[in-house]
């Protein structure tokens, strides 16, 4: 069976992360590192000492916001923004409750809201998020501004082969 | 000259004010812009967060409509614009990927297509010479800092755009209007992006550090190409040292003194308008 690590570098199909030397330009440089549980560079060590359930319960996975600093600034090339989504993506696989329950929330709207319209309608898909993550009140006046300022209409123009949209759903769907 | 075009999400609802405002940008300077046919969502942060294959099949349908006329395709959202580069690097480096998602989206990747942001069109096509040539109000005292922020520069062989640390376009389309850009060190900083909703609180105070670096740089409002960074700016800034924000192409019609500026305005949560009127740049 495939260790953590060698599963995360197959993923990543790039650079292998213990290329990684610990400068930490990429936690220096990272605009959310003041908010996560474990820095970039503590990420990429952790996984290489095999601490799978720490990493894949943790909230740096859920804060990284894919600024991509880290992967343009890494002297090794090690991508640790893929490595972000790849953690992800195999927490989302292994049923792992994310520590970060409304970034996830709002993920699945976003995307339910493709799949249903091909395209998104934001204030629909604010509504679904707002159902699914349950915080109800926050923007409320903001949202309702908007409307009054027609910037956001309740209907909008769908994609008319709608079922092309779906079927690229129904296929990556693991 | 003619480009395809590909809206986006945003610009049919929260960036609305960026759709209209390059439509009639490009209509001044002579660009046609052809819609792409029947386009769907490019999937932005979420697709490519939780799920690689579709980040790049979403992206790949829209290519492959738009290949239908080779050539380039402007995209004005900086989130659209680095998934379509995304999809087309992951689509040329890896053979195997390519077949599964041609696959799935059920057509050819031919790589015919060029994605472009328009700030690139207007500054290598069109040209400062000849945009300045154009301009019809002089936005004198508008001391603007540009922010790109992430998606149009990183990582820098995908986007294939300015300088990532120091990117200069979108100043120098500024100083052709007459405008006065303020040199600042966030030109490329995080404002938190799509974590504006599920982490509001990381938002905040991203931007309220912008908003605090743009006084210090003496400028009096900022400008960006990303209807995200517009909206987290606009909306996410809080106290009296907010200044306002303004898509790029909203200045760009004022100083060629198009229709419609002033009703975009309006749209904005941050008014600019007093500024505006303050430099008699509005009525």
């Amino acid at each position: 069976m495939a260790t953590f690590l060698e599963e995360v570098n197959e993923r990543i199909k790039g650079v292998p992360i213990q290329a990684c030397y610990h400068c930490r330009k990429c936690t220096a440089g990272c605009p959310v590192a003041f908010a996560m549980e474990y820095n970039p560079n503590k990420v990429i060590k952790m996984i290489q000492m095999g601490m799978r359930d720490e990493v894949l319960n943790s909230s740096t996975i859920w804060l990284c916001a894919s600024c991509e600093t880290c992967i343009t600034r890494c002297p090794n090339e090690v991508d640790i923004a893929r490595m972000m989504d790849v953690l992800r993506e195999m927490a989302i696989e292994s049923k792992i409750p994310p520590r970060e329950k409304k970034i996830a929330k709002f993920h699945e709207a976003f995307l339910s809201s493709i799949k249903s319209g091909g395209r998104i309608n934001e204030p629909m898909m604010i509504v679904n998020y707002k159902l699914k993550s349950r915080d109800y009140f926050s923007d409320m006046g903001m949202g309702l501004s908007m409307f009054m300022k027609g910037k956001i209409k309740l209907l909008s123009p769908r994609t008319k082969d709608i079922k092309s949209v779906k079927a690229i759903f129904e296929a990556t769907s693991k | 000259m003619k480009v395809s075009y590909y809206p986006g999400c945003s610009l049919h609802a929260t960036g609305k004010e960026y759709d209209l405002s390059v439509k009639a940008v490009c209509s001044a300077l002579g660009i046609e812009l052809k819609e792409v046919e029947d386009w769907s969502c490019c999937g932005a942060s979420s697709a490519h967060m939780t799920n690689f294959k579709l980040s790049v099949a979403l992206p790949a349908r829209n290519l492959i409509a738009a290949e239908k006329e080779p050539g380039d395709m402007m995209v004005p959202c900086a989130a659209c614009f680095n998934r379509f580069k995304s999809a087309q690097h992951h689509l040329r480096e890896d053979a195997a990927l390519k077949t599964k998602i041609e696959e799935i989206v059920g057509g050819k990747f031919q790589d015919t297509v060029k994605v472009r942001n328009p700030i690139d069109i207007f500054f290598s096509d069109i040209g400062i010479d000849a945009l300045a040539g154009k301009v019809k109000k002089n936005l004198t005292g508008l001391k603007p800092v540009s922010y790109y922020g992430c998606l149009l520069l990183r990582p820098p062989e995908i986007c294939e755009f300015d300088n990532h640390e120091q990117p200069v376009m979108m100043d120098k389309l500024m100083g052709a209007l007459g405008a006065e850009p303020r040199n600042w060190s966030c030109k490329t900083d995080c404002c938190g992006g799509s974590l504006t909703l599920g982490k509001t609180e990381i938002v905040t105070r991203l931007v309220g550090k912008l908003m605090t670096m743009a006084r210090e740089a003496g400028a009096n409002c900022l400008v960006t190409a990303c209807p995200v960074c517009f909206a987290n700016l606009d909306t996410r800034a809080s106290g009296e040292g907010t200044l306002p924000s303004f898509y790029f192409t909203e200045i760009m019609a004022l100083a060629l003194g198009l229709e419609g500026p002033e009703s975009w305005f309006k749209m904005h949560n941050t008014d600019p308008r007093p500024l505006l009127k303050s430099l008699n740049l509005l009525p």
